[in-house]
């Protein structure tokens, strides 16, 4: 599976995210600037986390703009898995391919630390080789992490099994019913704010991170058929 | 427009006074220097490089104590940031500066923009900068203003820093009211870089470009270098505009933009520098200086934020997130296709010319016509007064103070609490500490670690400054920060390498605050020898002072260690049940200017006591030994609140507890701040050769247990705390003070 990470000005966890599938997965992966208009040849599209145009407007308004942009939504509508962590769920849902929003977290700060989640939905393609309900734990780091949708939306991802993963024990920004990390109805996209990425090595303190990656990468092909 | 006033004018108003340049300096320039009446434009080129900021005319004689050699330095003070050799081809890139007064003034965009500025320093020099350290030093949090003070520092440096994506891993922050209305704001950066990309500032070449790249001017921060060399009064509370604005994104580009060009188009640089301090007139002046050159800037060509602006304006703006760069002849174009990537400006403003003339235009008129060498090389040195401060000799004379300590668990709940030694995590986690995913220690602990990626190296950082001791003892003091320093890193498990600095005093006209410098100068560099480790970059902060009022001397150490196996990382946190425990160093009576004589009596006095140095190198050396060895699970360098609190944040974050025979201390002991020591755990079976090793400068004082309890006897008292109690009240202090209504 060859992927794709996209650097937009401004992304700064591109790095994090590159070296985690190819230092520590041994993945195919690629820098792809923003400018380009093609991801012919991938199999797989990631948006990285960081301050994209400097959070200025909105976080992830500017970078939707984009010209990959077209290209991102080409591959979740041919079931391609695109996946989003921080800036990047941000971008993922200005750019309508994940409903509802990020808002500014409700201690109205940035937080960086490491919190409990429950995988909420271990049936994706991001999550297979995790338990069901399985307890693990993340690193966050954002300013703009409060999810929000209307109850409607809200209710529709809990149907469908939308959700993913949602904080446990402590909700660190305001989400609302403690959603960290949502798919599309198709279950292609994924979008999340903590970093699994940062979590892929025991020398940094969390290996809980990379089953993420290697559940994506370990089933050959994982297009999601309609 | 207001016309400028006529060279006459000036000689006769004086406004230079205003722009802290001296008469007599004004009059060496014209009768000595150029042989005529400086114009406005070039008075005011004149009064900012020769600021103490620019040109360390009063501190030079005193730093020239410091050494800053030896086998590994690869380039020392004098360029953006100095450079140290870690093997393998590769080099750690290190620096730190002051922003105390623009903090001061504007706490937010003070504290972004020094985060800012010393990261161009470092990706100047051809480095990615690739950890953030800061040392802040504030008033009591009683003071709701200082509150707010607080909290727009910690996000000026979180927002920099979090959207750069380069994580702040270490630090210290620190509490006294001598920071009332002079709050300290010194920020670090480390890079990394492979040796054959080192840049220097510097242009030659006769017809190569200078080119100007990255933000346009506009009239923020003019006169910030003079700005800095003066102090604060309430009369002069108009000149606090001199603050910049900072705008992080930009400065990502332009990172991005300078390292595509350093490492892939080496043959196209011949040059490049930051604007910092001074803007466009000091970085052009040092590179050509440096370069040995003469330079011809058009000022026209100058991208601009704001119409009209005159040519001391441009010349002297401090916007932000601009560098200089020397670029070859022919090759103008391919370096604009870069930054056209980016989005960002680059535009030829002025070429090297034959002789040493720096020659600048505007509006089409010749505006400035003077050697190079006026302003960079010929600044007058000022010869400064010293004094022993009375308090210190009448300190001297006096019975030393010992607390009496009637319950001493108390005194440790209560010391825990004090701001300067209670948990930081509501300052830290503002700061993304993870970000590039090479951070193998974060925040919280003595030193951050952050692994070389592709080598099995780390690197170990932190700073430290403490005012209280330099201001009862400055030479000793100065020793003091250096050790502290060092034990910081060695605790990691690092090998210290080298050093940067800031020094922040106040009025170095006052001859005792001169005495201060010059006296804890000359302690840091006594140190520095001991331990090998050269003073490789810095920057001195004058006048932090509010009223009349200085702050206490306070240099800051920022060391960088080098980690030869990763794996070999050492925790500050107790490891395993059965450990031995041992104390290295001597314990003796040192309560001036420690922690618990700032809580029981309000305010420090008394003489801190001379230590043998090259004993504490000597036992700290072998310690570190035993660490790359194997043989110790745990380190944590005693500081504020001495053995007690140190034990306690030893127990911290883990389900582990300590039994302790310390019959040989006093209960007042168990809060005595000697230099020089650590707690140390070491596994059982590695003990006897831990114990052969260190002799007697390490003593075996109990072991770890798995009950959560920290047990102590000592001579006079007994401690039996549950950890789980005194680590909710030290982590709970500043949350607490913070929220306060008062």
């Amino acid at each position: 599976m060859k992927i794709a990470v996209i650097v937009f000005p401004g992304s700064n966890c591109d790095v994090d995210l590159y070296e985690a599938l190819h230092s520590v997965c041994h993945a195919d992966v690629e820098y792809v600037s923003h400018k380009e208009k093609s991801l012919d040849g991938f199999d797989a599209v990631m948006l990285p986390g960081g301050f994209s145009y400097g959070d200025y407007l909105r976080a992830g308004a500017i970078a939707r703009f984009t010209n990959i942009m077209p290209a991102v939504i080409r591959m979740a509508k041919e079931g391609k898995p695109v996946f989003g962590t921080c800036n990047g769920f941000q971008i993922l849902t200005e750019v309508g391919l994940l409903p509802g929003a990020l808002k500014r977290n409700d201690s109205q700060k940035f937080v960086c630390k490491t919190v409990p989640l429950e995988v909420v939905n271990n049936q994706t393609i991001f999550t297979r080789q995790y338990k069901d309900h399985e307890r693990i734990a993340l690193p966050i780091a954002h300013a703009d992490g409060s999810y929000f949708a209307d109850e409607q939306t809200l209710d529709r991802l809990e149907e469908n099994h939308q959700v993913v993963f949602r904080y446990a024990e402590e909700n660190p920004n305001g989400s609302l019913r403690n959603i960290a990390g949502i798919t599309n109805e198709r279950g292609n996209v994924l979008g999340m704010m903590p970093h699994p990425e940062r979590a892929v090595e025991a020398l940094l303190g969390s290996t809980a991170g990379l089953r993420l990656f290697k559940s994506l990468l370990e089933t050959g092909s994982a297009k999601v058929e309609e | 427009m207001k016309q400028a006033m006529t060279p006459e004018e000036i000689k006769e108003q004086k406004p230079y006074l205003d722009w802290s340049l001296s008469e007599a300096e004004y009059n060496y320039i014209s009768d000595k220097l150029l042989g005529r009446l400086p114009n406005y434009t070039e008075t005011g080129l004149f009064s900012a490089m020769w600021s103490e900021h620019c040109s360390y005319k009063k501190s030079k004689p005193v730093l020239r104590l410091f050494p800053n050699k030896n086998s590994r330095v690869l380039q020392g003070p004098g360029e953006g940031a100095g450079v140290v050799d870690i093997d393998d081809g590769q080099a750690v890139v290190f620096k730190a500066e002051s922003h105390n007064h623009p903090t001061t003034v504007e706490p937010y965009q003070g504290a972004a923009t020094g985060v800012g500025g010393i990261l161009r320093d470092i990706f100047s020099m051809g480095a990615r900068p690739v950890a953030s350290l800061d040392s802040l030093h504030f008033g009591e949090l009683t003071d709701p203003k200082m509150r707010m003070k607080v909290a727009g520092t910690v996000r000026g440096i979180g927002d920099y820093g979090n959207c750069m994506g380069i994580p702040t891993i270490a630090g210290e922050t620190t509490f006294d009211p001598c920071y009332q209305g002079n709050i300290l704001c010194n920020a670090m950066s480390v890079g990394l870089m492979d040796q054959k990309d080192l840049q220097k500032g510097r242009a030659a070449g006769v017809g190569n470009a200078v080119m100007y790249v990255g933000a346009k001017t506009g009239r923020d921060g003019i006169h910030g270098a003079t700005f800095a060399s003066a102090d604060f009064s309430d009369e002069n509370a108009t000149q606090r505009s001199a603050v910049q604005v900072g705008d992080p994104f930009m400065e990502k580009l332009l990172l991005e933009a300078c390292l595509e060009v350093i490492t892939k188009h080496p043959d196209w640089l011949v040059g490049i520098q930051d604007m910092g301090a001074a803007g466009i007139v000091s970085s052009s002046a040092e590179m050509a200086s440096e370069g040995k050159s003469g330079m011809e800037l058009n000022l026209d060509l100058v991208p601009q934020r704001e119409p009209n602006m005159s040519a001391y304006e441009i010349m002297l703006s401090e916007s932000q997130e601009r560098m200089l760069l020397c670029v070859n002849k022919g090759h103008e174009g391919d370096l604009k296709k870069v930054f056209d990537f980016y989005d960002l400006e680059a535009v030829t403003i002025g070429r090297i010319t034959s002789g040493h003339d720096y020659v600048l235009y505007h509006d089409g008129q010749e505006v400035c016509n003077i050697p190079v060498s006026s302003l960079t090389d010929d600044v007058l040195e000022e010869a400064s007064e010293e004094k022993k401060p009375e308090r210190i000799t009448k300190a001297e004379t006096q019975p030393a103070w010992v607390p009496e300590i009637t319950d001493a668990e108390q005194t440790l709940r209560d010391l825990l609490q004090q701001s300067t030694i209670a948990d930081k995590k509501v300052f830290y986690q503002q700061y993304d500490s993870q970000v590039r995913t090479s951070t193998v220690v974060g925040p919280g602990s003595d030193a951050g670690v952050l692994r070389v990626r592709g080598t099995h190296k780390g690197l170990s950082m932190t700073t430290d400054g403490n005012g209280r001791f330099v201001y009862l003892n400055p030479e000793v003091g100065g020793q003091m920060a250096l050790v502290e320093a060092a034990a910081n890193i060695i605790a990691s498990g690092a090998e210290p390498l080298a050093i940067t600095d800031c020094l922040n005093y106040g009025d170095p006209n006052d001859p005792e605050i001169f005495w201060e410098l010059h006296q804890s100068v000359k302690g840091m560099a006594d140190a520095c020898r001991v331990f090998d480790t050269p003073v490789i970059s810095g920057n001195v902060s004058l006048y932090n002072e509010n009223n009349g009022k200085a702050i206490h001397p306070t240099p800051m150490v920022g060391m960088v260690g080098l980690v030869k196996n990763i794996d070999h990382v050492i925790p500050s946190f107790a490891q395993n049940a059965g450990d031995q425990v041992y104390l290295i160093g001597k314990t003796d009576d040192d309560f001036a200017g420690a922690e618990i004589q700032k809580m029981m009596t309000g305010d420090i006095s008394g003489i801190v006591k001379p230590f043998e140095m090259e004993h504490v190198h000597d036992y700290m050396k072998r310690l570190l030994g035993e660490m790359q060895a194997g043989n110790v699970a745990s380190a944590h360098d005693l500081s504020e609140g001495g053995l007690g609190v140190a034990l306690a944040e030893t127990l911290f974050k883990t389900d582990l507890g300590m039994n302790l025979n310390l019959r040989h201390l006093s209960a007042a002991q168990l809060f005595s701040e000697t230099p020089g020591r650590l707690i140390v755990t070491v596994p059982v079976e590695k003990a006897a050769k831990f114990e052969k090793t260190l002799g007697e400068d390490a003593q075996l004082v109990g072991e770890v247990t798995n009950t959560h309890w920290l047990e102590a006897h000592l001579k006079d008292a007994e401690v039996n705390q549950n950890v789980t109690e005194l680590q909710k009240l030290w982590e709970e202090a500043i949350p607490c003070q913070l929220k306060s209504k008062d």
